[in-house]
């Protein structure tokens, strides 16, 4: 992990002042690890000012959080209903309003969700319905560090707004895993990522000047070919998986990209012409001042 | 304002109203007659494009603050909140986050026009000073936006900034704590920056207006930096100026909706949408990409009070260079080693935002290491940001002083309207 866990110290002052005088002294003579691998580039339909996403691709990465991701990852901004929101994966223009989409409905039965009995105040379960929030799968941050070795899996619901790289940072790192180069100890339960940001100086015992690129991360390698079975008969490999459930992020990410891309061209195309229309002005105005 | 008033009210009401409130004759003294000298250039539509950033910022930040909530536990959620399920929150977003910067492109365009052309120098010291002002109390606006969405940059950047206030001995713990409003950045200091976040922009408006007062008293300075002699070296404000400044407008606007739309995060860091964590510290804590060459600045000293002193100074020097500058020639056109100066000037403050981005001891020729200069390698970013900071306060202390005694200017013209002027009139040229 390269964030560096802080002691409850970071609260008192001391610590701000430490803090504030490890970044103006700049790290001092500390050894610099070389900086993680760069992902691979994407061509993701999103991309690009007129690029939207592909409905299929985001049915199919919804399929891998579903039953794959969903095992320890929260995405708790989001709720059912945004499934079927326009530019979502199972948007269908007959329910504008995402909460009647019956697909969306059958998605959130499938779980079921705490509440509160009205008549008796007892916690109760009852079905998800479209909109309750994606449930969680722990019950909170020290039970799923316990589940998993002390790491806690992040909420997804930003995640590839939050990560530097975005879905092709997400894409390298779930396709990344390798087996760690001779000299690097990398604990039981953690594992080689060359594209997981860390600093493995203490842990080599190779060559100094050749430090292993990346960090080591708490996620077992968690897509294999065949794992996920697509319905639309698209071919399950690893990097398949991968790329379907980042896409997927990105839209979790950021729902209402493709209402900003087409919201884009129809303002660029105004401005332009009003640009146009203003510059013609400007012209016809100084025609007869010297300037 | 300046020069007599040719309002002339020419409807019952307007000769009612301009006895009781002569507001339409402010309004068309301030905008319609106002003489604007002929030969300004692109370089002067900043003023209104800056205008119309802060009109943006008001508009979108108050809608913002309809759906935000000022919570440490709800701050980040509210945030995501109006980028999903507020109609069109997601565009009033950023809007207002690219529009900080975009507001801070026009001003450093702003800024830099006034020191190539001499615009801070006399009779235009208030009006440079106001102008200072306002770019502080943009300085704090921005700084304080930043730490509303509480994530992990907001908090770690409050942690930092806000400690600096401690290097001041004896006080320093006093102000941090006040700052604070307790012992550690926490809610009570995300409420109030909320609430002075909402303050200072009207605070701004108030001193843009003097600002725009000023101006209209002692008039645009313009590229030659000769002071309009007669009506032939103006124009009216409307329709010239207002035509000319309404097609930079829309052209600026074209970059700020190329942001908008099509790339919204790139001037953001990837972090700040990692809810904030007081345990968890980001590897590298970088500011905003506007305050930058003053956070290299600050990292370029290696003590930490001198460090501080050396940012605030070197803001400080803007106040000052009405009163540094020793040249009786305004326009660096007529000024051609001054002008070699600024633009060296331009490369150390860019140079200066580059290094402010950069890990201090990262080589700036990758894989070149030579030897150890005091606490770092000199190829380290650290080093450039030294060179670059002491060319930075040489310039106002001693190459703007010096300079304006001992340099060969060219000759200025008599007139703005007597040398050829870039776009002569066709035929008979005007009176």
């Amino acid at each position: 992990m390269t964030l560096k866990l802080l002691s409850k110290a970071v609260f008192s002052k001391a610590m701000g002042l430490a803090l504030t005088g490890a970044l103006l002294a700049g790290g001092g003579a500390m050894a610099q690890a070389p900086h993680p691998e760069e992902p691979e580039n994407i061509q993701w339909s999103f991309e690009g000012p007129l690029g939207k996403f592909d409905q299929a691709q985001l049915q199919r990465g919804y399929k891998v959080y579903r039953e794959v991701c969903a095992a320890c990852h929260s995405m708790s901004l989001l709720s059912f209903r945004n499934l079927g929101d326009k530019g979502g994966p199972f948007y269908a223009p007959r329910y504008p309003n995402s909460n009647d989409n019956p697909y969306v409905k059958s998605l959130a039965a499938e779980y079921e969700v705490d509440d509160i009995d009205s008549e008796t105040g007892d916690v109760i379960k009852r079905p998800a319905i479209s909109a309750d929030r994606l449930p969680s799968p722990f019950k909170n941050e020290a039970a799923a560090r316990a589940s998993n070795g002390g790491s806690l899996p992040p909420d997804m619901s930003v995640l590839a707004k939050a990560r530097e790289g975005g879905p092709d940072y997400i894409h390298a790192i779930l396709t990344g895993y390798r087996d760690p180069p001779a000299g690097l100890k990398v604990d039981p339960g953690k594992f080689y990522n060359p594209y997981f940001p860390g600093d493995l100086t203490s842990a080599w015992s190779g060559d100094p000047a050749h430090i292993p690129h990346g960090g080591v991360i708490g996620m077992i390698p968690p897509l294999r070919d065949g794992l996920v079975t697509f319905d639309d008969g698209t071919k399950s490999t690893l990097d398949q998986q991968a790329k379907d459930v980042s896409a997927f992020l990105m839209w979790a990410a950021e729902p209402k990209l493709n209402e900003r891309h087409q919201m884009g061209a129809a303002v660029m195309i105004y401005l332009l012409l009003l640009s146009g229309l203003l510059y013609a002005s400007y012209r016809k105005v100084w025609k007869n001042e010297s300037h | 304002m300046s020069g007599h008033s040719t309002y002339q009210p020419k409807t019952g009401f307007e000769r009612w109203l301009d006895s009781r409130l002569p507001i339409i004759r402010l309004a068309h003294d301030t905008a319609v007659s106002y003489p604007t000298p002929r030969n300004l250039n692109y370089w002067w539509t900043f003023g209104g494009i800056l205008t119309l950033c802060l009109g943006v910022q008001i508009i979108t930040g108050i809608i913002l603050a309809m759906h935000y909530t000022a919570s440490a536990d709800h701050a980040f959620n509210s945030v995501e909140h109006i980028m999903r399920d507020v109609n069109y929150g997601w565009l009033i977003r950023y809007m207002h986050a690219n529009g900080a910067s975009m507001f801070f492109i026009a001003v450093y365009i702003h800024m830099f026009r006034g020191l190539y052309y001499g615009s801070y120098k006399a009779p235009r010291e208030v009006l440079w000073l106001l102008g200072c002002i306002i770019y502080l109390l943009m300085m704090a606006t921005g700084f304080m936006g930043y730490v509303l969405p509480w994530g992990q940059m907001s908090f770690h950047g409050t942690v930092v900034i806000t400690n600096l206030f401690g290097a001041f001995p004896i006080v320093g713990e006093a102000i941090t704590t006040w700052l604070w409003g307790g012992f550690a950045v926490d809610n009570p200091t995300l409420n109030r920056f909320f609430s002075l976040h909402y303050l200072l922009p009207f605070v701004i408006a108030g001193v843009v207006i003097l600002h725009i007062w000023a101006l209209h008293v002692v008039g645009q300075n313009n590229p030659t930096g000769v002071e309009p002699k007669s009506k032939a070296d103006t124009v009216p404000f409307t329709p010239y100026a207002t035509v000319k400044d309404g097609f930079a407008m829309s052209v600026f606007l074209i970059l700020f909706a190329t942001f908008v739309f099509y790339m919204p995060n790139a001037l953001g860091h990837a972090d700040n949408y990692i809810p904030a964590n007081p345990l968890v510290t980001p590897a590298h804590i970088v500011p905003e990409w506007y305050y930058l060459p003053f956070y290299a600045i600050l990292r370029a000293v290696p003590d930490k009070l001198m460090g501080v002193l050396a940012m605030f100074a070197s803001i400080g020097c803007f106040f000052a260079l009405p009163w540094l500058d020793t040249s009786k020639v305004r326009s660096l056109r007529y000024r051609p080693t001054a002008k070699l100066y600024f633009w060296i000037f331009v490369l150390a403050c860019l140079v200066l935002g580059y290094c402010g981005g950069r890990l201090p001891d990262d080589p700036v020729i990758p894989g070149l290491k030579t030897f150890i200069l005091g606490d770092s390698d000199p190829n380290s970013f650290v080093w450039l940001s030294r060179i670059a900071t002491a060319y930075y306060f040489a310039y106002f202390a001693v190459i703007i002083p010096v300079l304006g005694l001992v340099e060969k200017t060219l000759p200025v013209p008599e007139t703005i309207a007597s040398p050829a002027l870039s776009h002569p009139a066709p035929a008979k040229t005007e009176a």
